[in-house]
């Protein structure tokens, strides 16, 4: 496979370097600290949660035996707490401890503080819990039969009349598809680490994505003003999402056991009571109606996304008007309506993962491709490309109108590189001769909308320092999740200051530093943080510069001075960096700078279902090609090519990293990743024995990822690159329709199966058995 | 007195307790982090280690989990973690996944990071194949492999291994370890009490001294259990370290296969004398839970969803049992009971298996269906060996894992099929004998409809395989 871009390029060009992850050799040697590997602080203590037994109303929650169990100093349930909600969005459904019901099995009740881990662990199981047998509603299904009770306010979308739209159309179809919610399953589970200090303070060491909503959530907490609470992250062992809110329990538990105790409190739960008591990403049920023509060209759409929320709203939804947001994907809907239903269910409050409702969304829409193309005899591929925005058909759902489209040019490239008409061809003949083995091939594009359509969040801060001996700090709101922000970030410092980039000392999130920071999610952390680390360096060097204009007589109006190989150069000369940063220091330069984006253009109106949410859009395409053996299901994915567009990279080595590894994410969450609740609502996929994340065999045989390396953003982010954390996990989508094509040739492609999500070797053999059963009768 | 070198040093511990894992140990007391801990359950490979023993050639070692790997057990050996890799300069492994972009949260990083020394120590294979199975033990949640895959086979093309200390010293590692060695070791604290027993006789007079005793071996189930459940084990009997126990020899017609025999050990066998187990048997766990687990843990442990019994029960295997009193032989159906009960009475031990050869003009053919191809745990498995002639079934003997509370025969298929014409025909047919035999349930890993639909096209697909058609993925056919 082609790794070119891998390779160590100068700097300068027209994209970033592709530098090694600014923890790399740490992570290889193990040396890299992670926030159970920070030196433990004198006196510590754990606390762990004890998780309810069942749903319904709490008779009796009887702690004595915790107590008394060796080891155990204190424990702590809802009758201790003065505050107890941590609702991200403030409605007062999410207490850290429930008072008087359980809303899902395994939620977490009491936490106990002892001396070690282990006592806590064990101590936590000798908890008296009697709950009372209740109904509850534990699928979309269930909550739908009994009213349909939702989180929050459902979203509509609509342009033109839908109904006149069906009702005209030349032809109309309906269908569904359930899609799988997905658990995060960061290698580095939660854990906070709570550490009391003078007058009440509190210092928090969090796993979160969110340090500001920490701090928030613990000071409310405690009763305590947000400025007496600091919360750090360094780096956290993955989070996807998972870290975004999630993190805010945990975080408050430790605190409260550490001012319960007077001591620094760790909590870490174990991998299964963490995949238990966290939420995941929501399933859907999706509903649709299209209306077509025989050309393959939609008129008109009516869907209704229906999500499994869980117990309370969390982020639920900003979630569901995602999946609305990108049911659209790359296509023109003449007349449309998408109705959001975030309905509340007694399952674990579902939360972020990576693309936060758009991938569910896409899919239901590439469902519909899929339907028409079936429904016509067509190549998929061809509904696809008729569909396709483009001027005069290029104003969403949501009335933006798409203007830096380029996914024409992107699937017409993939297509002639992949070789897709051939190969789809030679498929379609060699099955018509293999009695047991099916293959199967797809092209699906991408297009994500980028920016937190909360659009307050979309503003970043940083803070820089120069120290006399030229050593740099950087700081700011972002957090490192393994994504390579940090590095990114580093890189567009040190290129700014031209200085190396081994000057700067990369440091760990902390509110204290930076405040009032967004959460590091919607792709955005690099365009953010890098632009506000920008303007701050841009601070300084005007401040360096008028220094050196007047001290060295560099002109500094022409634009001939330049930052550059560690020293300033101008017209008369070079002076070196450690020099003008000592001389403006005697000369008492200030050489500290914060610096402050936030996003422009983009606007949002919930209520008419209108704006531009946002600020551009980041393209990609796939192409799959599998084999499933009809006889039991199971399957290979044989090949995929992508070609996916970052703009102008930054690091084109940490870009392909998060295209190949969102991609194989995304091939989990429709394939091997399967959530499985019993009927009393327990989880039984709660650990890597039950719950199959991808493994290295699981990669495609054959697997070709390239950079558009002519993309650039038309909008002035940094560098002119564009987010890459979440849009190439859609790419997946590729797969799933190729599996469908194999299962449709069990029936001469007539019918376009109704494949649900993840698509396990059970579902596919279903889904073939149910085709055959069809074609016979 | 518990004994081990760890890194460079040797490490003595009083009596830690039997269920005290490794890497609590190196976690907390040691200080070393290296090591993580991702699922506490041997199925992430955050936490690998290498344990290495004295062998006939010097020493070996094998990747392991030290978040299921109990203390007692690692009493004589080299414990080596990621902290002993780098000196002043990066490992070859280390420099090659940071030239490839092989680390994002970095979280895996080490446990990958020996898991792929291991392999490179081994000097294994640098195809597509060997180095998926070299990673099958280990979950990445960030990169998708692809540039660790290339960081594998790059730092086998560095090569250096006869420069690798655990090469230079190996010599006087293994003499280290032998003299920690001395007659039967008994751990008795606070924690309870585990015993590693000086031989074969001795773990008969163990067990005849203490009759509620817990036998661990590669501890991929208990150490589970004990992490997870807080299971109690004490008094545990250590038996991974006895080589007469791990010894595999042939015999008359077959192998006779030591209890503590591991599945990494048997794989040179199977390949050898089964091959139509090959790639089942390495389908089995990861190369971690291959090293530690043990055919007489998977046959003692009697799981309807072992993967060794299907085929042990087509082959007419027999297992040896031995107490201080005596020896008795049974076959492995007489030996698995019920649910997770066998056998074995107070006091005795499995001692070996006896394994037939495949009888000469038989088909053999092995399934094992999950939900992801590897390092999973069979949603069903399968085996057959079926005796044809002119056409026709002479005998079956068919056996099912996941369709029944044990691993099972399925003795109406079996009298069903017998004389009848081996056609596609016969084994589209084949619904109503196997609903005598199983009814199978529904659970996390699948259906029950699931189970009966995919059970029946196993025959169809061991019909095609049969007449040398293709009916099955081969992981690595593209190449």
């Amino acid at each position: 496979m082609p790794r070119d871009d891998r390779a160590p390029q100068a700097p300068g060009g027209a994209k970033g370097e592709a530098r090694a992850h600014e923890s790399a050799e740490k992570h290889v040697t193990g040396r890299a600290v992670y926030l159970d590997d920070i030196a433990a602080p004198q006196d510590l203590l754990h606390t762990y949660l004890g998780l309810a037994p069942a749903i319904g109303p709490l008779r009796t929650l009887d702690l004595a035996a915790v107590r008394a169990a060796p080891g155990v100093i204190a424990t702590i349930d809802a009758r201790d707490l003065a505050h107890n909600d941590i609702s991200p969005t403030g409605k007062g459904d999410d207490p850290i401890f429930p008072a008087e019901r359980t809303a899902f099995h395994g939620q977490p009740l009491f936490a106990v503080i002892a001396e070690s881990r282990d006592a806590a662990r064990r101590a936590a199981r000798l908890a008296v819990v009697d709950i009372a047998p209740a109904p509850s509603h534990l699928t979309i299904a269930a909550a739908e039969a009994a009213g349909a009770d939702l989180v929050t306010e459902p979203l509509t979308l609509a342009r033109g009349d839908a109904e006149a739209g069906l009702a005209k159309a030349p032809r109309t179809l309906e269908g569904a598809i359930t899609i799988g919610g997905q658990d995060h399953f960061y290698l580095e589970g939660h854990i906070a680490l709570a550490i009391p200090g003078e007058d009440g303070a509190m210092e928090v060491w969090s796993s979160t994505q969110h340090p500001s909503e920490v701090q928030h959530m613990v000071a409310h907490t405690l009763g305590l003003p947000s400025a007496m609470v600091t919360v750090k992250v360094r780096r956290m062992g993955g989070a996807f999402g998972g870290k975004e809110t999630q993190s805010n329990l945990f975080a408050c538990v430790a605190a409260l056991a550490a001012r319960a105790t007077g001591r620094p409190v760790k909590l870490r739960p174990d991998r299964d009571d963490d995949m238990i008591a966290t939420g995941k990403r929501h399933d859907f049920e999706a509903r649709y109606r299209v209306g077509y023509d025989e050309t393959g060209r939609l008129h008109a759409l009516d869907m209704t996304l229906a999500a499994r929320c869980g117990f309370s709203a969390d982020l639920s939804g900003p979630v569901t008007d995602r999946a609305l947001f990108h049911a659209d994907n790359c296509y023109y809907y003449e007349d449309v309506r998408l109705r959001s239903k975030p309905l509340r269910t007694n399952t674990v409050s579902n939360t972020a993962f990576r693309g936060f409702g758009g991938p569910q969304g896409m899919l239901a829409g590439e469902r519909v491709i899929e339907e028409v193309a079936y429904a016509l005899g067509r190549d998929p591929l061809e509904i696809r490309r008729a569909n396709f925005y483009r001027e005069g058909r290029d104003i969403t759902p949501y009335h933006q109108r798409v203007e830096d489209n380029i996914i024409a040019r992107l699937v017409d490239e993939l297509e002639a590189s992949a070789d897709y008409q051939a190969r789809r061809r030679a498929i379609v003949d060699e099955n018509r001769e293999s009695p047991f083995l099916r293959r199967g091939i797809a092209l699906t594009p991408v297009k994500f909308g980028i920016s937190f359509t909360a659009t307050w969040y979309n503003q970043a801060g940083a803070l820089v320092h120069i120290y006399r001996d030229g050593s740099v700090h950087l700081n700011h709101g972002g957090t490192e999740m393994g994504q390579g922000l940090n590095t990114k970030v580093a890189q567009v410092l040190a290129e700014a200051l031209g200085v190396p980039i081994e000057r700067i000392a990369v440091t760990a999130t902390a509110t204290d530093k930076v405040p009032n920071t967004s959460a590091t999610a919607a792709s955005s952390g690099a365009d953010l943080n890098a632009m506000a680390a920008l303007d701050a360096a841009e601070t300084l060097k005007a401040r360096l510069l008028a220094f050196a204009a007047e001290n060295y007589g560099s002109a500094s109006e022409d634009g001939q001075v330049a930052f550059e190989n560690g020293a300033i150069t101008a017209p008369g000369g070079s002076v070196p960096w450690t020099t003008v940063v000592e001389d403006a220091y005697m000369a008492r330069v200030q050489l500290s700078a914060t610096g402050f984006y936030k996003t422009p253009e983009i606007h949002w109106d919930r209520g008419a279902g209108r704006g531009q949410p946002f600020y551009y859009f980041a393209y990609g395409a796939a192409c799959s090609e599998v084999t499933v053996d009809t006889l039991t299901g199971e399957y290979r994915v044989d090949r995929v090519d992508i070609l996916h567009d970052v703009g102008r990279s930054l690091n084109p080595a940490i870009d392909r990293g998060q295209i190949e590894g969102g991609f194989i994410q995304g091939l989990g969450w429709l394939t091997t990743e399967e959530l499985v609740w019993d009927e009393d609502g327990r989880l039984r996929t709660h650990a890597p024995s039950t719950y199959k994340i991808p493994l290295a065999s699981d990669l495609p045989r054959d697997f070709r990822v390239r950079i558009a390396e002519w993309s650039e953003n038309a909008k002035r982010t940094i560098k002119r690159s564009k987010a890459v954390g979440e849009p190439p996990f859609m790419l997946a989508i590729s797969t799933l329709e190729a599996l469908s094509m194999a299962v449709a040739s069990v029936a001469d492609y007539r019918v376009c199966p109704r494949l649900d999500t993840p698509a396990t070797p059970e579902r596919l053999l279903m889904a073939i058995e149910r085709l055959r059963a069809e074609a016979q009768g | 007195m518990l004994r081990f070198l760890l890194n460079d040093r040797e490490v003595a511990l009083e009596a830690p307790a039997p269920h005290a894992t490794l890497l609590d140990y190196l976690r907390l007391e040691q200080r070393l982090c290296g090591t993580k801990e991702g699922c506490a359950e041997g199925d992430c490979g955050a936490c690998t280690v290498l344990i290495g023993r004295p062998s006939d050639k010097g020493m070996a070692y094998e990747p392991a989990n030290a978040c299921i790997r109990l203390m007692p057990s690692v009493h004589g050996t080299h414990v080596v973690t990621v902290e002993a890799l780098a000196k002043d300069v990066l490992h070859p492994v280390q420099r090659a996944m940071v030239e490839t972009h092989g680390s994002q949260c970095g979280f895996c990083t080490p446990g990958i990071v020996m898991a792929l020394y291991a392999h490179w120590r081994a000097a294994g294979g640098a195809d597509r194949q060997a180095l998926e199975t070299a990673l099958q033990g280990n979950l990445c949640r960030c990169t998708g492999y692809v540039p660790i895959l290339e960081a594998a086979a790059r730092a086998l093309a560095a090569g250096g291994q006869l420069a690798d200390p655990l090469t230079t010293e190996e010599a006087a590692i293994a003499e280290r370890l032998r003299g920690m060695w001395a007659g039967r070791v008994t751990l008795a604290g606070h924690g309870g009490t585990a015993i590693l027993p000086a031989d074969e006789d001795d773990l008969a007079k163990c067990l005849a001294e203490h009759p509620g005793a817990t036998i661990v071996a590669g501890a991929t189930d208990i150490g589970v259990w004990t992490a997870k459940d807080f299971l109690e084990i004490s008094p545990a009997v250590f038996i991974d370290h006895l080589p007469g126990l791990a010894a595999i020899e042939p015999v008359e017609g077959g192998l006779r296969i030591g209890a503590a025999a591991s599945y990494a050990d048997l794989l040179p066998w199977i390949d050898a004398r089964h091959p139509w187990l090959s790639a089942y048997w390495r389908r089995i766990g990861g190369p971690q839970i291959r090293a530690a687990g043990t055919l007489g843990g998977n046959l003692a442990t009697a799981s309807p969803i072992g993967d060794t019994p299907p085929p042990l029960m087509v082959l007419g295997a027999e297992v040896v049992l031995r107490s201080a009193t005596g020896q008795r032989t049974l076959p492995i159906e007489a030996f698995i009971t019920g649910y997770r009960e066998t056998a074995l009475a107070t006091g005795e031990f499995i001692e070996n298996i006896r394994l037939p050869d495949p009888e000469p003009g038989t088909f053999h053919t092995a399934s094992k269906i999950s939900k992801r191809r590897d390092e999973d745990i069979s949603s069903l498995s399968a085996a057959m060996a079926l005796r044809l002639s002119d056409g026709r079934v002479e005998t079956a003997r068919i056996a099912f894992g996941g369709m029944a509370a044990t691993p099972k025969r399925a003795h109406a298929l079996e009298t069903w099929l017998a004389g009848r014409p081996w056609t596609l025909e016969t084994v589209s047919a084949v619904a109503a004998p196997l609903a005598e035999d199983f009814a199978p349930i529904s659970d996390a890993r699948a259906s029950a409809a699931y189970r009966m639909a995919a059970a029946r096209n196993l025959l169809i697909r061991a019909w095609a395989e049969s007449t040398g058609q293709t009916a099955r993925l081969e992981a690595h056919a593209a190449g």
